[in-house]
């Protein structure tokens, strides 16, 4: 059986790719996955705005109360360094690349043009194969345009592009007004492959004490009919690649994206939830179903139910909503 | 030949010192004391680095739990040869000196380095002065004093030096702060120079003299009376000789530096008549004043004192000009009762005893006196106060000069407006606040003149009493001449003030020169600044023809995000104006020392700094001011004029920073002052302050409880009294049954509060329409100012609650109890001060204090206000400090006493029954003394016996008016930090907790030395950084409430109030009630656990809820019952301990420099915790109650 790929110009063994997560954060885990037969793993985020926040934090905590009384000047030893910049996050990457096979894709999660590209010089220099930009941009002014969040994104992409040499993914939100010319705008500033979708911190309020608190859920298989969509339309549309994330668990959950499209599919709730014993569970159950079936390759089925190879393109698009009502509403 | 590649580095007298002790020692044993601490510090981060001594190791440094503990180790590590040394101060010093005997007693090398300061007397000071070091001299050690920063990395070698071969041990010393604290520019020793003062063959015979059990020898027997005396004086030959040694040691650190130095320093003509002998700091001042003087065609001369002990005659009488025909003996210590202080005794004797010599043809008039106690300005006036002095012709002996001697008569007059300030060069004073960053910016500045430019710089620092909203003075000197300088800037040509409220309170201008800079941060555009300003400060800046530039430094520091530190902005400006540096160099030097200072803190501190620096310019502005005074702004008055008699005359000029001109007979003889003058010292430091909003508010009484500072509280009173209120003041009907149809107000005093807002993070009711409101929010003091004034009256005069009504047992009852501790200058968010306040609540009006030396006794003692204070009937805490180390022993004394006085005012009683009536008697005899209404009572009975005696003048009657009040019960509360109870203090702690006296003893746990500035103790938990464990902290905390259960007769509680105050309420009561000693440890977070201290008391949940801290009480009482004695209150771990650890920056710094470390460390530590928690919950197993939730925020 023939599960091998390719995403961002790396063959890999097979399309299941560890995405952005915290399991990533310990090189033994990167191992285990590694093991339990992941094709690559996406490190967890270099958030640039948590280093400018932490670095602020220390500095601040480090003044407090300070040159204010004569008898404690200070509350802190004065130490000789800091590990505040991204060199802890680099350091990580350069121990994991020396332990582990698999290609790594470090990801960056920048908030300014300075941190985005200068990280990502940093990140291929610590040995990163390619680099996965998380560009999040919560347009909450109602006086920022779309078209300008759109050119944001395109700007960030060129300005990383001409400043590392390995490929670049871009993983974006599903929320623009026109998602296929968005996609195809990324593609011709020179994105390797769209990561689809990317999902966010959505607050929730606690009705007890009345505050806003954060609220992580992992995802459900349900979260996969937004990015399945969107690749089924895309693939075959642009020269970059296709990583499908959001809500798959299972070896049906992969087998479908590639049907739609995508080159890889990534894993996250499913591994945090499962552990990371459910890779192997996952390209097992890929390969029974390909053996039930008659697929010998991944590259057979890959785009073979995309908007342009199916047999119903119409049903991608949003005609399809009414349908699916009405059907629902058949049995009644 | 001399050394002619010089490095010249801008340090303090304190790194200067332990700059050599580092590489000259294999050893150190440390404790922290102001103002020696940072050398041991020093020498902890140095080592921690991997800075090696010259012999290429690097040296082990060890903390120790008290001085008598390092010296004890010094002795220890000496006699094994260790080359070892420690630093000190005042009673660190005294703590030292058994051993210091012993050192000296067996001829033992080692330089023990001390940054003189004040002893404690009538009371305690943090500040410089000789008395220290002069109870020290007749240890056998050798005394070397230095006078400047260069000096003392100069003699700290020399007396490495000399102490290895003399073998007499020495003390090297010099003033504290004016020294141990003043930056200067200074020549640094090189490692070839440190090297060749020091001989190998000597340390090699040091380490031969080591004990050791491969050639023993026996030392430290006991000698008999036929024997001591003998052997006592068989160190003689080492003392001659010391002399001499010291003296070839300077002459061969002449030759390695071309520094040169004798034992004592003859400074003026050759034909000098009249002299001034002085030890320290005070002669670079009295060097100056002669230079001055003898240009004016004066003879006066000046004998520096290097080598105090062993004081060589010969040596001093060789350097005295034989025309001198006056001498002056200048002490910076006082010895009550004496026939005159040590150095002048010293001098008069050597004079004397010249006589056989002949070294005079007629003996010099020799007088003594004292100046500069407690680093009490010394200046040029008062020195040329004292030589004209000698110019009389019976000049007055035994004399003080500096202060105003109204008492008995012993000041010398002085002309205050005679200066040397040379007119070359910049002299500086800058006005700021602790928070904003001044004074960092300021040691900023000097190091970039210093190492920029071939200017010679000083910087010294004046900071006030106060930990919240503290003022910084900073006092800068630059100039193309060494700075002999030793007293602050008298006349500036340039004023910096950063802070625009200090023009209403203090003559920010009163030393600048005509046609100086003036630099003002103001909130004022540059249009506008002119009309805002004071009366008199309009007047000056004309009359004194000043440049006037202004500033909004804070709208450059929010653009910039540095968060109300506005340090770089001034500085930018400084430079900018005073053209000490072109200012394109100037702005590249500040950038430089920018990424040197936080360069490793990362690019984003660097880079907003950056940004302010860059964004300055554009709002600094010249202002062009009209040539008449326009303002009506009139200076503000200091205290209220309703203020009493004493707070008027004398605490106010302290508060108006003219304490220096009160007289003698101002002060308190015997240092007894009356309570309660915080409340005169409106401080209005808060930007924002809270208000109640009484619609949402459910009166549940948490604000009034955690508020650190006591400006929020509460009373419950009867509506008819609103009539004469001011129309902002808020008035609500009482929720609780008990006070139904009485009014509720919750009330702020607004220009006492430091705006922390720890009230509205606990407050737990929301506004319903408004979520981000609670029933109580900050709001800005500015516009609300008056009229909150005129509430916080209204509020006042408003009766105190009936306490026999109150329920003392609830957090909602005891708000309304008032609190007789209040508005204390501890930091904005106090973790101590809280429980302090309740304890007052509960039992102030009965309560006596013993406060162990550490932050509550500088809040709660430190002139020239103190918090302690009285309730209406004037009862109220009485408070007192001992020291540090025996604060449980002074509690037991109170203790102690009152049992006496308590069981002999019943055997009087017992007397004069027939008198005072079988009933009464027997009703006092036997009171029941357990609750308010019972004390109440008892309290009216002794009234009632003091009418019926008072007029009976027989020896019982007039003894037992005299102890009577002990007949109602009081309170002994040991107060103190964890660097008292788990360290200095422990083994009189647990003397007294053995004791089984009736002492409360509240232990108020930051974890660290937090008024030293945050050193380790045993109380400091593992993997936390503080100073002198910088690479965190290895071992866990020490378990001090296990160790007091062992007793089995101890109340012990655990608590922390942010996690459940009913449980702080209870454990207080309890440990009140039970007759026998009480231990309460409470969790008390602190400015030095680097939190948000808004958060203190959620940060005090999370310390319950993961089980770092858990809730307990241990009870003997219960033993009489049957039960198990120890309740866990608090519930399971729920959270990891790095949920709570990293909150705080001692756990998270380790985290950001040692990252593995941390790791490990936060692994055993949480272990720590879930193995002490299952120690606990297996202790409580039998007949323990169920454990309640932490606090959760009520529903409103």
């Amino acid at each position: 059986m023939d599960l091998t790929t390719t995403y961002l110009g790396m063959k890999l063994k097979n399309p299941l790719v560890a995405s952005a997560s915290p399991l990533s954060e310990s090189v033994d885990n990167i191992a285990k996955l590694e093991d339990k037969g992941i094709a690559a793993v996406v490190m967890h985020s270099l958030f640039e705005e948590q280093l400018v926040l932490e670095a602020r934090e220390l500095n601040r905590h480090l003044t407090a109360g300070t040159e204010s009384y004569a008898e404690s000047l200070s509350y802190f030893p004065e130490l000789s360094h800091f590990v505040v910049g991204p060199e802890e996050y680099l350091d990580h990457i350069r121990k994991a690349k020396r332990r582990v096979k698999v290609p790594l894709i470090a990801s960056l999660n920048g908030c300014s043009s300075g941190g985005w590209t200068k990280y990502a010089r940093n990140l291929q220099e610590a040995g990163a194969d390619a680099l996965e930009l998380n560009i999040y941009f919560l347009a909450a002014k109602a006086d920022t345009e779309g078209a300008a969040v759109e050119e944001e994104y395109i700007r960030i992409l060129k300005a990383v592009k001409q400043n590392v040499d390995i490929p670049v993914a871009v993983k974006l939100s599903p929320f623009f007004s026109s998602m296929a010319n968005m996609a195809k705008r990324l593609d011709e500033a020179g994105a390797g492959a769209l990561v689809l979708f990317n999902r966010f911190y959505q607050p929730d309020i606690d009705l007890e004490t009345l505050d806003v608190v954060p609220n992580v859920i992992l995802s459900t298989p349900q979260a996969t009919r937004l990015p399945m969509r969107w690749i089924a339309i895309l693939h075959g549309r642009l020269k970059a690649d296709l990583a499908a994330t959001g809500g798959i668990h299972t070896a049906e959950d992969v087998l479908k994206m590639l049907m739609v499209g995508a080159d890889v599919t990534m894993l996250c709730s499913t591994l945090l939830r499962n552990g990371v014993d459910q890779v192997g569970v996952i390209l097992e159950g890929m390969e029974r179903w390909m053996q039930e079936h008659g697929y010998t390759s991944v590259r057979q089925m890959r785009g073979s139910m995309s908007q342009k190879s199916c047999a119903d393109p119409a049903a991608f698009e949003r005609a399809n909503y009414m349908k699916a009502l009405q059907t629902y509403r058949k049995p009644l | 030949m001399p050394n002619t590649n010089k490095t010249r580095v801008t340090i303090d007298g304190n790194e200067a010192a332990a700059y050599v002790a580092l590489r000259v020692n294999e050893v150190a044993a440390i404790y922290p004391i102001t103002p020696s601490s940072t050398m041991g510090e020093l020498l902890d981060e140095w080592t921690a680095a991997g800075q090696t001594n010259i012999w290429g190791t690097v040296p082990l440094v060890q903390e120790m739990q008290s001085e008598a503990g390092a010296a004890g180790t010094v002795h220890g590590a000496l006699q094994r040869g260790a080359l070892t040394t420690t630093f000190t101060a005042s009673q660190g010093l005294l703590l030292m000196i058994p051993n210091m005997y012993k050192i000296a007693g067996e001829l033992t090398a080692t330089v023990f380095h001390v940054a003189a300061r004040s002893l404690a007397a009538q009371a305690l000071s943090i500040f410089g002065d000789q008395s220290d070091v002069m109870a020290a001299r007749a240890t056998g050690f050798a005394l070397l004093a230095s006078s400047n920063v260069q000096e003392t990395m100069d003699f700290a070698l020399i007396a490495q030096a000399a102490t290895l071969e003399s073998r007499v041990p020495f003390l090297h010393f010099f003033d504290g702060f004016r020294t141990s604290h003043e930056i200067n520019k200074i020549e640094q020793l090189s490692g070839g120079q440190i090297r060749a003062m020091i001989d190998d063959d000597l340390v090699l015979a040091h380490r031969r003299r080591a004990l050791t059990p491969d050639a023993p020898v026996i030392r430290g027997t006991a000698q008999n009376p036929d024997v001591f005396f003998q052997a006592r004086e068989a160190v003689n030959p080492f003392y001659e000789r010391c002399p001499g040694i010291v003296a070839k040691a300077m002459e061969k650190f002449q030759k390695l530096t071309g520094r040169s130095y004798r034992l004592f320093d003859y400074y003026g003509p050759p034909d000098a008549r009249r002299l001034i002998v002085i030890i320290g700091s005070g002669a670079e001042a009295v060097q100056d004043t002669v230079d001055k003087l003898n240009e004016a065609g004066e003879k006066v001369g000046l004998l520096k004192v290097r080598l105090y002990r062993p004081f060589s005659a010969e040596h001093f009488l060789k350097v005295i000009p034989g025309s001198v025909r006056e001498i002056a003996v200048l002490d910076r210590t006082k010895e009550p009762g004496s026939s005159g202080e040590p150095l002048y005794l010293d001098v008069v004797n050597v004079i004397y005893e010249s006589r056989a010599r002949g070294r005079f043809r007629e003996l010099p008039t020799v007088i003594g006196g004292r100046y500069g106690l407690s680093s009490k300005e010394f200046t040029p006036a008062m020195i040329k106060g004292i030589f004209d002095e000698l110019k009389k012709e019976q000049p007055r002996n035994h004399f003080t000069v500096g202060i105003d001697d109204d008492l008995t008569h012993t000041s010398l007059p002085y002309d205050p407006k005679f200066t040397i300030e040379s007119a070359s060069g910049v002299r500086a004073i800058f006005y700021g606040l602790g928070a904003d960053g001044t004074v960092s910016a300021n040691k900023s500045s000097i190091k970039i003149i210093g190492e920029n430019t071939d200017n010679y710089v000083q910087g010294y620092f004046v900071y006030d009493s106060k930990k919240a909203g503290s003022m910084t003075i900073s006092h800068l000197r630059f100039g193309p001449k060494p700075i002999h300088s030793t007293y602050l800037v008298t006349r500036a040509n340039f004023v910096g003030c950063h802070q625009f409220t200090f023009l209403e309170s203090h003559d920010v201008l009163e030393k600048l020169d005509e046609g100086g800079i003036f630099l003002l941060n103001a909130h004022y555009g540059k249009d506008e600044v002119w009309d805002h300003l004071p009366q008199h400060v309009q007047q000056t800046i004309i009359e004194k023809k000043l440049q006037f530039y202004v500033i909004d430094a804070y709208q450059v520091a929010h653009e910039s995000g540095m968060q109300g530190r506005i340090n770089t902005i001034m500085q930018t400006c400084f430079f900018a104006i005073s053209g000490v540096l072109p200012r394109e160099e100037a702005i590249q030097a500040i950038k430089t020392m920018i990424e040197k200072t936080y360069g490793k803190k990362g690019e984003e501190v660097v880079r907003m700094n950056y940004d302010a620096v860059d964004h300055t310019l554009a709002h600094l502005h010249k202002i062009d001011y009209p040539r008449k005074v326009t303002s009506q702004i009139p200076r503000k008055p200091v205290v209220s004029p309703k203020a009493p008699e004493f707070v008027q005359t004398v605490t106010a000029k302290m508060m108006a920073c003219c304490g220096d001109e009160l007289p003698v007979s101002a002060m308190p003889a015997d240092g007894t002052y009356p309570v309660g003058t915080t409340k005169w010292e409106k401080r209005n430091i808060a930007e924002d302050i809270p208000v109640w909003d009484p619609q949402v508010c459910i009166q549940c009484g948490k604000c009034v409880v955690v508020c650190p500072h006591a400006v929020i509280r509460t009373k419950i009173y009867a509506p008819g009294l609103l009539k004469d209120a001011p129309s902002a003041f808020l008035s609500i009907p009482c929720k609780d049954k008990e006070f139904s149809g009485q009014n509720y107000t919750i009330q702020v005093a607004p220009e006492d509060c430091t705006g922390c807002g720890i009230c509205v993070d606990i407050c737990p009711a929301k506004n319903k329409m408004e979520t981000r409101l609670k029933a109580i929010n900050m709001m800005p003091l500015a516009p609300i100012r008056e009229q909150e004034k005129a509430s916080w009256e209204f509020f006042e005069s408003l009766p105190e609650v009936d306490r026999r009504l109150v329920k003392q047992s609830s957090v909602r009852g005891v708000q309304s109890l008032q609190p007789l501790f209040e508005f204390s200058g501890a930091c904005a968010g106090c973790g101590e001060t809280p429980y302090i306040k309740l304890a007052t609540q509960l039992f102030g009006d009965r309560m006596l204090v013993a406060n162990a030396t550490g932050c509550s006794s500088i809040y709660g003692g430190n002139l020239p206000t103190t918090p302690w204070t009285k309730n209406k009937d004037g009862r109220g805490p009485a408070w007192s400090n001992s020291l540090f180390e025996d604060n449980a022993e002074f509690g037991l004394g109170f203790s102690i006493a009152l049992t006496k006085q308590k069981q002999y005012a019943l055997e009087l009683l017992r007397k004069l029954e027939p008198e005072a009536g079988s009933a009464l008697v027997r009703e006092i005899a036997d009171a029941r003394q357990t609750d308010e209404a019972e004390i109440f009572e008892q309290r009216k009975r002794v009234e009632l016996l003091k009418t019926k005696i008072i007029k009976n003048k027989s020896a019982e009657a007039v003894h037992l008016l005299s102890v009577a009040d002990t007949l109602v019960k009081k309170s002994v509360w040991i107060i103190g930090g964890d660097g008292w109870a788990y360290d200095i203090g422990f083994g009189g702690l647990d003397h007294v907790l053995a004791s089984g006296a009736d002492v409360n003893i509240l232990v108020l746990d930051t974890e660290v030395y937090s008024n030293t500035g945050g050193q380790m103790s045993k109380a400091t938990p593992r993997g936390a950084v503080a100073k002198f464990a910088a690479a965190g902290k290895k071992l866990g905390k020490k378990d001090l409430a296990r160790m007091a259960m062992t007793y089995e007769h101890v109340y012990v509680a655990n608590v922390a109030m942010g996690a459940r105050d009913e449980h702080t309420l209870k454990a207080f009561i309890e440990a009140e009630r039970y007759e026998g000693p009480s231990l309460i440890i409470a969790y008390s977070h602190c400015i030095a656990h680097g939190i948000d201290m808004t958060a203190g008391m959620q940060i005090q949940k999370d310390a319950v809820m993961c089980g770092y801290w858990p809730l307990f009480r241990y009870n003997p009482q219960l033993f009489k019952e049957g039960k198990n004695p120890l309740v866990l209150d608090s519930p399971d771990p729920k959270i990891p301990l790095k949920d709570y650890a990293y909150k705080g920056n001692r756990f998270k710094m380790l985290v950001k420099s040692n990252p593995e470390e941390a790791k490990r460390l936060i692994q055993l530590a949480q272990e720590d915790v879930l193995r002490r928690w299952q120690t606990y919950q297996a202790m409580a197993q039998a007949g323990s109650e169920a454990p309640a939730a932490v606090d959760q925020p009520a529903k409103s």
